[in-house]
């Protein structure tokens, strides 16, 4: 794999000791790690902490781990969280005040730089994080909670070395090589001798930390295996985005029978919006205690699936099952493209998985689209 | 605040198991600040009360099930400013609901010695089946964060934030893993009100819908699922006959998988 970029090679004590430096260097270190049954985000301690030999099985409301035959370190693909409960947490409180003798006092909340290192970022994790880049900052207004959380953050990704029954982010080009947004890139290497990563550097503050590591120098043999992995990964993909201009498509079937079909089936539950890690939608929640002294607002996830989401005066707009998948999918395929710039999905099918019911994105575009 | 102008509060019982009260009592730490911002005219569970004047804000638990309570709701509503409802006997019936689905003289001779001396309707229905009510609040039991919240509400004079979307919602919010998902275990959530905080997901189990129909529920496509899940038609039946068992989108599916 040639990118141009400097490369290594670690082991896994090289990971391990990549942990360690990061931490040292005042990073929170966050990643890939087992629970309840599942792989999920949170705090790691070093690569034991890592669902090791484990991998995940995924189809449409379907997820289930299981055991790999092999002691790989990032063998599965992505799970229930994403990285936006970290840089864009399920709450987040805006302000509070307090009602003194004569007054109130208003505090504005303050967000302390979150300084987090991710590791085992994928391909289209880190277009999704793009995406919520430009919906934070990108305006002329920056969301401060967002970018304290964002700015110093450190990502380790990782090129998948298989794809998911859901994943489709070679049809959407996200993936499965990450190309930019990070300090360190792995790809993990298995054979006879277990696992060992040739690693690419794509910052300074990469380059800084693997300094201090033990590793050794990649070989033209690392580099073409490396490829192949990502090659065989590009080519088993679990679902495919039907290519042709969606946008066009979407925009031009708004009254289509499909909204319908999809209705019947959608539990307008919001669990697809909630696992999206390009949805970014809040409401605000406001707290006042019994006394009648204090009071705060808080923003918190909410879900284009919810009535609140379209209440204005008199009601909500969108009271149909159909009126909010169409809403939903619409955006997130077709109208993104005019506020942002770019889709808003990247293909990492965990709307498809989490779905109670399965409803797959995929498969609503190609029957909208029609000829199989 | 001077006590003269705190807003008199009754808590009242009808068929219930007294559950949601206690959430009151439950609100230990807060209980102090409860007391010192409303008066607490009217409450069985922690006063010996007295029944007289007017009330600013009555909280009602329990179901509709006899003639006599009837009406004394009707009495609860005329010295009240304000009624809000307390848990899911008091929104839908409760569990004794079920007897909505049978025939209660069966019932009565069977359970009691002698059936003659019970004077009771033949249905257990929401207190807003009769009588005008300000709000509703969810829950077998209530939560107790959810009880602080309208009380404070209600002293602020603004809506309290009690959301009716699903469950799912807030299994997403504290990051649980979907039991139905991951696990392959019978879920409610997606038709079940929030309120609870995920409760049941985060401790591994499914959802029981104990906070009744979400906003828009759609159950019919749940059960489908959860008869691919292998679940038999009788097991999908009982699960929706539980503490919300006459409210409609529930009951409507109950029947439509019961005998
Ligand atoms: S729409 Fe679905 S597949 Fe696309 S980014 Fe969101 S969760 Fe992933
Ligand atoms: S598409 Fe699936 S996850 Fe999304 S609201 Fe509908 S049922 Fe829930
Ligand atoms: S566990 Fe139940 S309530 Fe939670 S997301 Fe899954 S289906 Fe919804
Ligand atoms: S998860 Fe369901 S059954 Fe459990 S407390 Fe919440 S609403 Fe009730």
């Amino acid at each position: 794999m040639d990118t141009g970029r400097e490369q290594a090679v670690l082991t896994v004590d090289g990971v391990d000791a990549l942990f360690a430096a990061l931490r040292d260097q005042g990073y929170r270190v966050v990643g890939p790690t087992l629970r309840d049954q599942a792989i999920v985000y949170d705090d790691i301690s070093g690569a034991a902490d890592l669902p090791r030999g484990w991998t995940d099985e995924q189809d449409g409301g379907h997820y289930r781990l299981t055991r790999r035959d092999d002691d790989a370190l990032f063998g599965y693909v992505v799970g229930p969280h994403s990285w936006k409960q970290f840089l864009h947490p399920p709450r987040q409180r805006l302000w509070s005040a307090r009602r003194e003798d004569g007054g109130t006092e208003v505090t504005a909340e303050v967000t302390p730089p979150g300084r987090f290192a991710f590791i085992g970022v994928r391909a289209c994790e880190l277009n999704a994080i793009a995406i919520q880049d430009r919906v934070f900052l990108g305006g002329p207004f920056a969301d401060p909670h967002y970018q304290a959380r964002r700015e110093d953050a450190f990502f380790v990704a990782v090129n998948c070395g298989q794809a998911g029954g859901t994943c489709f982010c070679a049809s959407m080009k996200t993936g499965p090589k990450v190309e930019a947004g990070f300090d360190l890139a792995l790809t993990e290497i298995l054979d006879d001798g277990g696992s060992r990563f040739l690693v690419e550097i794509g910052s300074d503050a990469g380059r800084d930390v693997l300094v201090s590591l033990p590793k050794t120098a990649a070989t033209e043999q690392d580099r073409s295996v490396a490829s192949e992995i990502v090659a065989r990964t590009t080519r088993s993909m679990g679902r495919e985005m039907p290519d042709g201009d969606i946008r066009e498509l979407l925009l031009a079937n708004l009254e289509h029978s499909r909204w319908d079909d999809v209705a019947e089936r959608c539990l307008t539950c919001g669990n697809c919006t909630m696992v999206c890690p390009t949805c970014f939608c809040t409401t605000v929640e406001d707290a006042s205690d019994l006394a009648g002294v204090e009071t705060s607002r808080e923003r918190r996830w909410d879900s284009c699936f919810t009535m609140d989401f379209s209440y204005i005066h008199g009601g909500s707009v969108r009271t149909s099952a159909r009126s909010r998948y169409r809403q939903w999918m619409t955006h997130k395929l077709a109208t993104w493209i005019d506020q942002f710039g770019s889709s808003g999905c990247v293909g990492c099918g965990r709307c498809i998985t989490w779905c109670p019911v399965g409803i797959d994105i995929t498969e609503e575009v190609r029957a909208i689209r029609g000829g199989g | 605040m001077a006590k003269a102008s705190r807003p008199r509060l009754a808590v009242w019982k009808f068929a219930s198991c007294d559950g949601c009260q206690l959430s009151l009592l439950d609100c230990e730490d807060e209980l102090l600040a409860v007391a010192d911002a409303i008066d607490i005219a009217y409450f069985m569970e922690a006063t010996r009360g007295r029944i007289s004047g007017r009330y600013d804000l009555s909280l009602v638990e329990g179901s509709i099930t006899t003639p006599h309570d009837a009406e004394r709701i009707r009495d609860i509503r005329r010295i009240s400013d304000v009624v809000i409802t307390i848990g899911a006997c008091a929104t839908s019936g409760g569990i004794q609901a079920l007897r909505n689905f049978a025939d209660v003289r069966e019932y009565t001779s069977i359970v009691y010695a002698r059936p003659d001396y019970i004077s009771t309707l033949a249905t257990s229905t929401a207190i807003a089946d009769h009588i005008r009510v300000e709000f509703e609040l969810r829950g077998c039991p209530i939560n107790k964060r959810q009880l602080l919240e309208v009380v404070s509400a209600y002293l602020a004079g603004r809506k309290p934030v009690t959301p009716a979307h699903s469950v799912c919602v807030e299994c997403k919010l504290r990051g649980t893993v979907c039991v139905m998902v991951a696990h392959g275990t019978p879920c409610l959530g997606p038709v079940t009100h929030a309120g609870c905080g995920a409760l049941c997901p985060s401790y591994n189990r499914g959802c029981y819908g104990c906070f009744g129909p979400m906003e828009t529920p759609n159950a019919p496509a749940l059960s489908q699922h959860l008869a691919e899940l292998g679940m038999e038609d009788r097991a999908i039946a009982r699960l929706y006959s539980t503490f919300n068992a006459d409210a409609e989108p529930f009951r409507e599916e109950r029947e439509r998988h019961g005998p």
